[in-house]
């Protein structure tokens, strides 16, 4: 039996308008773009919903109904749920709509899509916790499988993940890792052996989110049974993991590119072998057995050629941005105000600190074209300004950072 | 080669860029000769240089530098504009009898001052002709329409040229839309900067107070440029008015001359900030090199800038740059900050915003470093080989 693990991850932060030094110390709306502007939260989410989620889970449910066999996992972090309560409830309901089959599982996050692990334990578990209880409320579901923002792992991670009752992790299937073993089984963490580890088989997995539209690429157009025909190319995997941000489908590769037909095609053609199937991030830790462990003492994320944390952490200016906002939690704690905590959080988002990448020469496209701002140096400058504002209302309460 | 200045008697970046242009040319087997219309020592072995008449370059600065050309509206007593627009007709009878006893297959001319020669001689040598254009004059006259007068030579020789070299984006598509010249007659070759003919900034600046004030705390940010409307200063000094608010401790260094000298003194005393403005005027050699190096920021606030040398050379002196959206040298640049030229509060945040945050400042000069190792004068003279080929194949055919 060979399974195709199929995982997506949703994401939405809140993007920052415009915010300059005179609206620091007086304005506290950083998240409150104009509706005009283009980083206007709503709007982004509207589009979004209409280009992706809604067409996405149409076909993703026709897809439950007409195959039984066909699962997959989905990761959607605190922030977007409650963007699409506020804002989409439509987009929501088709979320829901899905987890309802009893086919669509949930992983655990942050709530906060940051990087609170790297700063702050205590911080890190609370965003989990309201991860969970989000989850539990909207989807009745109680998450068994654990995800860090940006896939980012470490040894350090897995023991954490397996102390919070988990059974299992998710990780990036990078070769300084794995060596010469394949992503396409099952392992335990070195640190963690109680748990397993599911490793994202990069290549399959970007084939369809980075390279599918891509019409210089050798392979293109990727078809469903050509997809198939090289998953059969490893006799003896026992799962492929292909793991992917959600919007792939509709806002990264349009729907014009084919992406659509591609998801709707896929599982049949995969399911024509009748020793094939599909499984959950749990079902896949629970019933397929690890064949060996993985040491991974430092960190690996799903992003750049790097792997690394580079993307978010890898300049003087995305450090000092992150250190100065995590020096903000002992004051902001002790004086347990909820919309500065709130506000604090919303800054912790790891989107914030990947606007400021300067990488510009080699994936610094992409970056670009994700990023609200015209460069990293307005990101750095836009966020600090939110910040000092942050700091002086933390003053203004008589505290001293 | 047709152009109107060279250093060290330029006035501004245009004789730079001809003269790094034509060296990188001449590495590049181009046998070039340039002529001037004054006579000078040049000290340059790459080509030769004549003067088109003999006359020193004293005569050629007071009848007005190679981008005066709107002030004749302004002014009473025709004297200026006539001056420069006559010196640009001698140049014109003195270049076409040169033209005659001299032997050469293409003519490339700079700016509008030597169009009409260029003109003269494809008509008496049957040669293409290639213009260069470094500025228009609604760039010159800060986004007017400017000079009728210029505006006719430069379309007149536009529409006869063989082909046009455009120092920007901005700048072809100025061409395309107020000349109404096809797109593909225009070649855009962005300039570039010989970092090899940068000397280091010295330990000991010249600008002995605001080294003083730096020690006590304060921030200086400079600009470089001729004092005129089209380096859109005016903005900055309300620009400037708004950072002293926020950051006291903020000292701006306008470096230059030029008409709008002594409004921009009454207006920075107006707004109150006279002791935050420091004029000194324009500069040469160490004082120079010191007026980029003293400062935590360099702005270059220009209304129409066709390319903007000067945030590169504060580049290399370890500065970066908050630079108008309105540049040729923004299309190149990405470790910069950029601002529209009319937006004076964003551009007061921006200059705030880099003032305030070190990082932010090392880690732009740190990548401008970066981006400046990339540039030379390499590619653009290649690039302007290729277009002479392309000519001489054509006139061949």
């Amino acid at each position: 039996m060979k399974s195709i693990v199929l995982y997506m991850h949703v994401h939405q932060p809140y993007r920052l308008r415009h915010y300059t030094i005179f609206d620091s110390g007086v304005n506290h709306d950083y998240f409150d773009a104009q509706w005009e502007a283009s980083e206007n939260n709503k709007r982004i989410l509207l589009k979004v919903a209409e280009k992706s989620y809604l067409p996405t889970n149409e076909r993703l449910l026709k897809l439950l109904n007409k195959h039984p066999e066909f699962k997959l996992s989905l990761s959607m972090s605190g922030l977007l749920l409650e963007q699409l309560e506020a804002w989409a409830p439509d987009a929501l309901a088709s979320f829901q709509e899905l987890t309802a089959t009893g086919r669509v599982e949930l992983v655990a996050e942050t709530y906060h899509h940051s990087l609170a692990f790297f700063y702050s334990r205590s911080e890190f578990e609370a965003q989990v916790s309201m991860h969970k209880d989000i989850v539990k409320r909207l989807f009745s579901q109680e998450p068994k499988i654990f995800r860090n923002t940006e896939l980012a792992y470490n040894n350090d991670l897995a023991a954490w993940v397996q102390a919070a009752g988990y059974s299992g992790v998710l990780a990036e299937g990078w070769h300084n890792m794995l060596g010469w073993r394949s992503p396409n089984y099952i392992y335990h963490p070195i640190s963690a052996p109680n748990i397993k580890l599911l490793l994202k088989n990069y290549r399959l997995s970007d084939d369809i989110a980075f390279r599918f539209g891509d019409q210089s690429w050798s392979e293109w157009p990727l078809t469903a049974d050509k997809f198939v025909r090289w998953l059969n190319e490893d006799n003896d995997a026992t799962n492929f993991n292909l793991f992917m941000d959600y919007e792939t489908f509709g806002e990264h590769q349009w729907q014009e590119s084919g992406i659509f037909d591609f998801l709707s095609h896929m599982p049949k053609e995969w399911l024509a072998n009748k020793e094939h199937g599909f499984m959950t991030v749990s079902e896949a830790a629970a019933s397929i057995e690890a064949v060996g462990e993985i040491d991974s003492p430092s960190t690996v994320t799903w992003a750049d050629t790097e792997r690394d944390l580079s993307a978010w952490l890898g300049n003087a200016m995305q450090r000092q941005a992150i250190e100065s906002l995590y020096l903000l939690e002992k004051p902001l704690l002790q004086l347990n105000d909820w919309s500065l905590i709130e506000d604090w959080r919303k800054l912790q988002t790891s989107d914030h600190f990947y606007y400021m990448c300067i990488k510009w020469f080699n994936d610094g496209d992409i970056h670009a074209y994700f990023s609200p701002y015209d460069s990293p140096y307005e990101a750095y400058m836009n966020f600090m300004n939110a910040y000092h504002d942050l700091k002086s209302r933390i003053l203004d309460k008589g505290l001293l950072v | 080669m047709l152009g109107w200045e060279l250093p060290p008697h330029n006035s501004g970046g245009l004789g730079v860029a001809c003269y790094q242009l034509c060296e990188a040319l001449s590495k590049n087997e181009v046998d070039l000769e340039f002529i001037l219309p004054y006579q000078a020592d040049h000290n340059i072995s790459f080509m030769k240089v004549h003067a088109a008449r003999r006359q020193g370059v004293l005569e050629i600065l007071q009848s007005g530098i190679a981008y005066d050309s709107y002030k004749y509206i302004y002014r009473d007593g025709h004297e200026e504009w006539h001056d420069v627009y006559s010196q640009s007709k001698f140049y014109e009878h003195a270049v076409a009898a040169m033209a005659k006893d001299m032997s050469f297959d293409i003519v490339h001319a700079h700016d509008w001052l030597t169009f009409r020669a260029a003109l003269r001689v494809k008509a008496s040598n049957n040669v293409p002709i290639i213009l260069h254009v470094h500025s228009v004059e609604s760039d010159r006259a800060g986004g007017k329409p400017g000079n009728p007068l210029v505006r006719e030579i430069e379309e007149t020789a536009m529409l006869a040229a063989d082909s046009i070299v455009a120092v920007s984006q901005l700048t072809k598509q100025k061409i395309v839309d107020e000349y109404h010249i096809p797109a593909d007659k225009i070649e855009v070759v962005y300039n570039s900067v010989d970092r090899t003919k940068f000397e280091p900034a010295s330990q000991d600046n010249s600008y002995r107070y605001l080294t003083q004030l730096k020690q006590n705390g304060y921030k200086v940010v400079s600009n470089v440029g001729r004092l005129t409307v089209q380096k859109g200063l005016v903005n900055l000094i309300h620009a400037a008015r708004v950072v002293v608010d926020a950051l006291p401790k903020t000292v701006f260094l306008i470096v230059g001359s030029g008409e709008q000298m002594e409004e921009l003194i009454s207006l920075a005393a107006e707004l109150g900030i006279g002791a935050n403005v420091v004029f000194s005027g324009f500069q040469r050699g160490k004082q120079w090199r010191d007026s980029f190096s003293i400062a935590d920021l360099f702005v270059m606030p220009s209304v129409s800038e066709p390319f903007g040398l000067t945030p590169l050379e504060a580049g290399f002196y370890g500065v970066p740059s908050v630079i108008s959206k309105q540049s040729g040298v923004c299309e190149i640049l990405s470790s910069c900050l950029s601002v529209d030229f009319w937006d004076v509060n964003e551009m007061a945040n921006k200059i705030v915003g880099v003032l305030r945050e070190q990082v932010l400042r090392d880690t732009l000069s740190e990548a401008l470093e970066a981006e400046l190792a990339t540039l030379s004068w390499e590619r653009p003279a290649g690039r302007i080989k290729e277009l002479y080929e392309q000519q001489l194949q054509r006139s061949a055919s």
